[in-house]
């Protein structure tokens, strides 16, 4: 099946190699290694782990939002990322780039709450181990069904603003400006989330769920319809991450795995169920991996997300932000 | 269990193992066991996992690296032109003893590298060293974070294996030579071996469900049980929980280590996919198909179902279907769906017999925590 | 050490002879492909590909009258099933030959079981070691990285730059070629400044460029697979490295060209002439072969054709054309394709011999680069 969305970039691009902002002079001759070279190469690094770290945080809370309303930790949650790009490029074709990314967050909302109605309401008293289970047969089955669906090709959005070789320069270094875009979205989530957490009857509702689900239920909240919703909240946001990402970072089927393994490290570094710690994590799991990268061999990159994972899980399981009960929903925000 | 010793019940599985053999060779097709003894060595990792999974209560999703360690350990020793680098008095010495197996690999050159023996020695007990140190810190974690640390470390293995060009990196590890355990019997993967072979793959998977079964009836299977069922309760009975846990994380380590020993002298190689998620994931679905506590479940339909996605019967869609286990079985039937499906039939089997008696009454389901939800009593 | 090989000659005569018959009207061949998984962008277009031939030399008549029956098995880019199907291609199957498979690692597993028993493997994969010791039963199709990496450095010292920088992914084809490039560096008087192993997933790359921005290179060389294919010119150029990019020939694909939009005018790469077939004049030797093949695939998947595709057509093409010359007994086969000379395939000219088991030449490469959007010529 063809992807579909070269010839629409072309014609998005314009001229070839005249890009919108201005590139200029920056860098052609190559860095140098003087004071302000090293400045900005500082920035730049900076800039790199800010990039990738937003990206996990947008996944830890994924994770968060359903594990503090359940109590599940969704092993699927990298699968909804990658769906949200999948189902963006498929509509793409009919519509245009805003309805595309709405059409695939509602899509991959929807299927969130399909997947916890028809597979974790119907369950009596699972067990942690269950639930675990559960979701990597879900987190591998939506992974098959994407490539039989899809196909193995590797696929991307358009960038929302400019092209693939613009860039913006701040404080010396050089960014695309999709990376700002999904540093805006990130923060709108998270803001979002919280005002929705704190002021909306349906947040609040989700948030008693999460600390008590005995009392909730005697208020007369529908503790089933709050899972649901939650399940369809983390599904639709980790489609709207997958939606931004997708220019900078392709979209394949195989891309939930290695996500959702770095989006649970940061979820954990900040203390399971606590959002805005895992914003703070994720940027500090990708500032970890993109500074290593200046002393250490590229090839040890992805061991500082793993490491810290593990280092995390061994000496700390609560996290930084957590508190001692480990298992019971902590603290939202 | 019932109570009766384990030996007959494995005897019973001996002469399976042996009317298979003959069906395959009455029906011409001798090529099945090649695939059947693949299968069984996978099959030894599943028996192990289900030692601390459904027994001690414990999951681990790393569990395909103590496969790689081992299988890695011995093909690197067994591969390595060690011997050259001794001087010439301590390899003959050694050699002698035995510890150094001078021969010729395909291509004429000389090597002299460790013998399998003890380079399976070797690899046991790095393999036990490693579950013992990750263990320590893990099993105190429970539930979510012990899954995510136990993947953790399989990624890390994973990764390592991948990038150590000592260890072959992408390729792995091939070339690996026989392994002569008797004379007239080595383990390989040759045609003339095929039906040796089998047998070697089958009576190490037969002796380590008897090994299983043995410590499952005794007072350790007992101690596990108690864990599995409450484990604030076990310790306040003064079972040492945390050792346990630990000894059967360790034991399960070196028993999948041992069928990465044998699996790698049979393949003749081996690489780094085996300490990766998705066969680790796969030990998981077997456990659970093969229901959680029930060794012979982990056997037969661990193995059962390996031998089928080795012949290729999933096609594309190999991943799809153990996924699908997963989900269903934990879904329907999480202790494993062999018990309900035996009173399913059971029922149905009721239903079929005249009204005369009783019918057979229903089997004690012996765990205190509830499994599959109780089918509504039919009248 | 004579006498071993001699010995095991005679065994596999002995073994091939009393391997039993092989179905008196059709010829079998295995194939072993990583259709799904990982390495599926080998694998989906070697599959289509190998199909697509078998279908149509059926629908001519078949080899020398006798029915071709491909078998096909998915390896999921997995190792272990891929031995457990060439054991059961070999053993149940009784297949003359293997075409594939797609990746290296998968290969060199049944390197060997394929020596012992007798059976041919046309393996589609890169790696030197595959044909380096060379196996008499073992050949490849794709072309050697070796000659890639020359003819990277002969285009770099053209253009007066001796300093670069190299990065390469963590897949089997990322660290074959990274071990050619360093090699082979110092004796082309090239300077790699700075060498990154990345992990193929790898989402941004910006951190890794920025480290080898900050050496000063005159170029970069990226070895490695899809998607960091087209992340790494993208990257590059919001970074403002205006420096030439330099592929291996993995680029072999328009689509990653498409992925990388504007970034990817201006890349160089050696690759077979496959992808610049419209802009070969009829008179080059390889331009039917192409064309045709560029054709019919095109029209049948409605996919651009790829490289990968190309190394199966070369490999089921050198087993069928070595059938239809030999026979069915596989050591005349064997002999059919070592002393196979001239033979026209998509990614060069072939010319066996008993120390080559590969065939293909420098010449086999062209230097291409990308201009609007399209693979052509560096030198046109």
């Amino acid at each position: 099946m063809p992807a579909g969305t070269g010839q629409v970039r072309f014609l998005a691009g314009g001229a070839h190699g005249v890009p919108a902002v201005a590139v200029g002079a920056w860098g052609s001759a190559g860095g140098s290694g003087t004071g302000a070279g090293s400045v900005s190469q500082v920035v730049q690094y900076i800039l790199s782990g800010v990039t990738v770290g937003s990206i996990y945080a947008i996944v830890a809370i994924g994770f968060n939002i359903i594990y503090s309303t359940t109590g599940v930790i969704n092993f699927a949650q990298g699968e909804f990322v990658m769906l949200g790009g999948m189902v963006a490029v498929s509509l793409l074709r009919v519509f245009p780039l805003p309805v595309a990314v709405a059409g695939a967050v509602v899509t991959v909302a929807l299927c969130g709450a399909l997947l916890e109605i028809a597979f974790f309401r119907r369950l009596r008293h699972p067990s942690a181990l269950q639930m675990i289970i559960i979701t990597i047969g879900l987190s591998i089955v939506i992974q098959e069904a994407a490539l039989h669906i899809w196909d193995e090709k590797v696929r991307s959005l358009p960038y929302f603003t400019g092209t693939e070789i613009t860039s913006i320069h701040l404080f010396g270094a050089a960014v695309s400006p999709q990376v700002l875009w999904v540093l805006g979205t990130v923060s709108l989530a998270v803001l979002g989330l919280h005002a929705y957490f704190r002021y909306a009857l349906a947040g609040k509702a989700m948030r008693a769920c999460a600390s008590n689900p005995e009392a909730a239920l005697l208020m007369g909240i529908d503790a089933a319809t709050m899972r649901t919703a939650s399940f369809a909240l983390s599904a639709g946001l980790g489609a709207l991450a997958g939606c931004v990402m997708s220019p900078i970072t392709m979209t394949h089927y195989e891309m939930g795995t290695g996500l959702a393994i770095k989006g649970f490290a940061a979820a954990i570094l900040g203390g399971l169920g606590n959002h805005s710690a895992a914003l703070v994590a994720g940027l500090a799991v990708g500032l970890a991996e993109s500074c290593s990268v200046a002393v250490l061999p590229a090839a040890y990159k992805d061991a500082v997300a793993f490491g810290i994972l593990v280092a995390v899980l061994f000496v700390r399981p609560h996290g930084l932000f957590g508190s001692a009960e480990v298992g019971t929903s902590s603290r939202e925000f | 269990m019932e109570r009766r010793s384990p030996i007959l019940g494995v005897a019973a599985l001996a002469v399976v193992v042996v009317a298979v053999h003959l069906l395959t060779a009455a029906l011409g097709k001798p090529f099945y066991l090649t695939q059947l003894s693949m299968a069984a060595y996978y099959a030894i990792v599943v028996m192990g996992l289900c030692l601390v999974m459904g027994y001690a209560g414990q999951i681990s999703l790393g569990h395909g690296a103590f496969f790689a360690i081992g299988g890695y350990t011995s093909a690197f020793l067994t591969t390595r032109n060690v011997g050259a680098r001794l001087p010439a008095g301590l390899r003959e010495a050694l050699g002698h003893v035995g510890a150094l197996a001078p021969r010729q690999d395909l291509y004429g050159a000389d090597v002299v590298a460790v013998s399998p023996w003890l380079a399976c020695a070797i690899a046991l007990a790095v393999a036990a060293a490693l579950a013992l140190a990750v263990g320590y810190p893990a099993l105190r974690l429970k539930g979510y974070y012990l899954a995510m640390g136990t993947l953790g470390f399989g990624l890390i293995i994973y990764r390592v294996l991948l990038g150590t060009d000592a260890l072959g990196g992408v390729d792995g590890i091939v070339s690996v030579p026989p392994w002569h355990l008797l004379p007239g019997i080595e383990i390989t993967g040759g045609k003339p071996h095929r039906v040796v072979n089998y047998y070697v793959a089958w009576g190490a998977a037969l002796a380590v469900l008897l090994l299983i079964l043995n410590l499952t009836e005794s007072r350790v299977g007992r101690a596990l049980r108690s864990i599995h069922g409450g484990e604030r309760a076990a310790n306040a009975m003064g079972v040492d929980t945390a050792g346990y846990k630990l000894k059967a994380f360790a034991l399960s380590a070196v028993i999948a280590a041992l069928a990465g020993c044998l699996f790698t002298h049979y393949n003749g190689g081996i690489d780094p996919s085996e300490a990766g998620v998705m066969k680790s994931v796969r030990y998981v679905a077997l456990v659970a198909t093969g229901g959680m506590a029930n060794v012979w479940g982990a056997l037969v339909l661990g193995a059962g179902l390996t031998f089928l996605s080795l012949r290729g019967w999933f096609g594309s869609f190999d991943h799809a279907v153990f996924g699908g286990l997963l989900i269903a079985i934990m879904s329907l039937a999480p202790e494993g769906p062999l018990r309900p499906l035996a009173s399913w039939l059971a029922r149905v089997g009721v239903r079929c017999r005249p009204r005369s008696g009783t019918g057979k009454p229903e089997p004690e389901t012996g765990s205190p925590r509830s499994e599959a939800p109780n089918p509504r009593p039919e009248t | 050490m004579r006498r071993v090989l001699a010995g095991l000659c005679g065994a596999c005569l002995l073994m091939v002879a009393g391997a039993g018959v092989r179905g008196a009207d059709t010829v079998k061949i295995g194939a072993l492909f990583a259709e799904t998984g990982p390495a599926a962008f080998l694998g989906a277009p070697e599959t289509k590909t190998a199909r697509m031939l078998a279908e149509q030399i059926n629908a001519k008549g078949g080899i020398n009258g006798k029915r071709l029956e491909l078998v096909i098995k998915d390896t999921k880019g997995d190792p272990a099933t891929c031995v457990s199907f060439a054991k059961q291609l070999i053993d149940e199957e009784q297949v003359l030959a293997i075409i594939g498979p797609s990746t290296s690692g998968e290969t060199m597993q049944i390197k060997d079981l394929c020596e012992k028993n007798g059976t041919i493997l046309v393996s589609c994969a890169a790696a030197e070691v595959i044909v380096n010791p060379v196996a008499k039963y073992v050949f490849k199709s794709p072309q050697k990285d070796s000659q890639a990496a020359s003819w990277i450095f002969s285009t770099l010292k053209e253009k007066g730059l001796t300093k670069a920088g190299l990065l390469s992914d963590n897949s089997g084809f990322g660290s074959a070629g990274k071990k050619q490039v360093e090699e082979m560096a110092p004796k082309a008087g090239i300077e790699i400044a700075i060498s990154e192993v990345y992990d193929k997933g790898a989402t941004d790359l910006t951190d890794v460029l920025t480290k080898v921005k900050g050496k000063g290179v005159q170029a970069v060389i990226n070895w490695s697979i899809v998607p960091a294919q087209s992340i790494v010119p993208k990257n590059m150029k919001q970074l403002g490295m205006e420096m030439p990019l330099f592929q291996s020939h993995g680029f072999g694909n328009i689509k990653y060209v498409e992925q990388a939009g504007a970034a990817a005018e201006g890349i160089l790469f050696p690759a077979g002439r496959l992808l610049i077939a419209d802009v070969l004049p009829d008179t080059h030797p390889q331009k039917a072969v192409l064309a045709t093949y560029k054709r019919d695939y095109e029209t049948a998947f409605k996919e651009p054709v790829s490289t990968f595709g190309g190394h199966a057509y070369d490999a089921l093409m050198i087993v069928v054309t070595a059938v239809g010359k030999a026979g069915t007994d596989p050591e005349k086969v064997r002999g059919a394709i070592e002393t196979m000379k001239g033979f026209v395939g998509t990614a060069g000219i072939f010319n066996f011999t008993a120390e080559d088991h590969n065939g293909l030449g420098l010449d086999a490469f062209e230097m291409i680069t990308v201009k609007g959007g399209k693979f052509v010529p560096a030198k046109p």
